[in-house]
């Protein structure tokens, strides 16, 4: 066998085994879409019911509570940005960085002094590179978030918004994290958790014109509120943890899908290139044996003579 | 009025229960509350404590609830627990060894929960 055809034999031999390997993590990360997906719609009674009863106190009460009502100079605001442990998932983990970077951006031309609180070993390795500062990171399980997680994320958050301003304390809470749209398409989004939006966020259960009734509060609204709330935005966190982990295996998939298809690709050019490098073998050698045997001939033709 | 309520009793990561139900006793932190059809619009703090539901069908269903709310309106009640465990879904051996640990311990958070849980687990039988 020629050097060119080896040298062929061998690529195609390692391109396939590339293949398999992508192949393999494409059919793992689509299995694990499907459970995430289905953890999202696990947790959206509770989400759903906790932001009723939160419109609910909001709107029909008078209550002031530090974490609706919005500071009068905002000087502080602390950012969570949830990427993901591993890598291979496409542009997934750059898009939510680079979304916290335009809202960190935005926030400090608005004159916010920003904490910045990193879930995920990508985004904490991102910003340790370029040596800016991490309020607080959490690692290790991006890829399957239980509501254990959300609430030790959600600690030093709620604790921070607690806290006065000039105390180490924040007025405002940002989350960016990767909205789970469809299998085709994952957004990175930032929304503002606190204080709340409560015209934003009665839209989304009170948008069928649904009137909300005049509750009892048991014991009393500031109490609720005060119970409420912490829960309200560890649920929010629970629910960008898993949306951002069904968007990163989606992400995921993807990626492996377009590396399986690169590769049959490049199998295939090689296994041209292949045929074409031993067929040029064979010409070559057709062609060595015809002139050694027109040469021999050649040369018979004249000693006859 | 209607003569029912549904019941939904969620989880932070999973629905619970639901159904139709005449009575359901909760555990606010001001007290036991009762909640029957066309109750007066209710949003309460919970206890940890157990959850009883009166069904339909006149049985009885019981769950562990540890934190939470209870909120009420238009014969619809939800309770939202982080935890909640329905009491057949209780291991009573677990449920006792994690007493007697937390017991050793001296975790009175643990000791609370594992309370409850058992409490939960003999009023279901």
């Amino acid at each position: 066998m020629g050097a060119q055809l080896r040298v062929y034999k061998r690529r195609i031999r390692s391109v396939t085994a590339t293949k398999k390997i992508t192949k393999a993590m494409e059919m793992i990360a689509a299995s694990r879409v499907v459970k995430a997906q289905r953890k999202v719609a696990a947790s959206t009674p509770y989400a759903q019911e906790l932001t009723r009863a939160v419109t609910a106190v909001g709107t029909g009460s008078n209550t002031k509570h530090p974490l609706t009502t919005e500071a009068q100079n905002p000087a502080r605001a602390a950012v969570l940005l949830l990427t993901s442990d591993r890598g291979l998932a496409g542009a997934f983990n750059s898009n939510a960085i680079k979304a916290a970077e335009q809202l960190t951006e935005r926030l400090e031309r608005e004159g916010k002094q920003v904490d910045t609180y990193i879930v995920g070993r990508r985004g904490v390795a991102h910003y340790n590179f370029r040596e800016r500062k991490i309020a607080e990171m959490f690692t290790g399980f991006t890829d399957e978030p239980t509501y254990a997680d959300a609430k030790k994320v959600a600690a030093p958050l709620i604790e921070a918004i607690e806290n006065e301003t000039g105390e180490g304390g924040v007025d405002e809470l940002h989350i960016v994290y990767t909205e789970f749209v469809s299998m085709m398409t994952q957004t990175a989004v930032d929304s503002r958790l606190l204080p709340l939006r409560l015209e934003e966020v009665a839209e989304g259960t009170a948008g069928k014109g649904e009137i909300l009734p005049l509750y009892d509060f048991e014991p009393s609204a500031e109490d609720v509120l005060d119970a409420l709330l912490p829960r309200y935005v560890e649920s929010r966190i629970y629910n960008a943890l898993l949306q951002s982990a069904a968007s990163k295996h989606a992400a995921t998939r993807r990626a492996m899908k377009s590396a399986t298809d690169n590769a049959g690709e490049l199998i295939n050019t090689l296994s041209r290139l292949a045929n074409a490098a031993r067929q040029a073998e064979i010409t070559q050698e057709i062609s060595e044996i015809v002139g050694g045997a027109s040469a021999l001939a050649d040369a018979n033709a004249g000693s006859d003579n | 009025m209607a003569a029912e309520l549904h019941v939904a009793l969620v989880a932070a990561d999973r629905e619970v229960w639901s159904g139709e139900a005449t009575l359901v006793v909760a555990r606010t932190t001001s007290g036991d509350i009762g909640v029957m059809p066309g109750h007066q619009p209710l949003l309460g703090v919970l206890e940890s404590g157990p959850v009883t539901i009166r069904t339909r069908e006149g049985g009885t269903v019981v769950a562990a609830v540890h934190g939470g709310f209870i909120s009420f309106a238009d014969d619809k009640l939800s309770l939202l627990a982080e935890i909640a465990e329905l009491s057949d879904e209780i291991d009573v051996q677990r449920a006792e060894q994690e007493l007697a640990r937390a017991k050793a311990e001296d975790d009175a958070e643990a000791q609370r929960r594992a309370d409850v849980r058992l409490r939960a687990a003999t009023a279901g039988r």
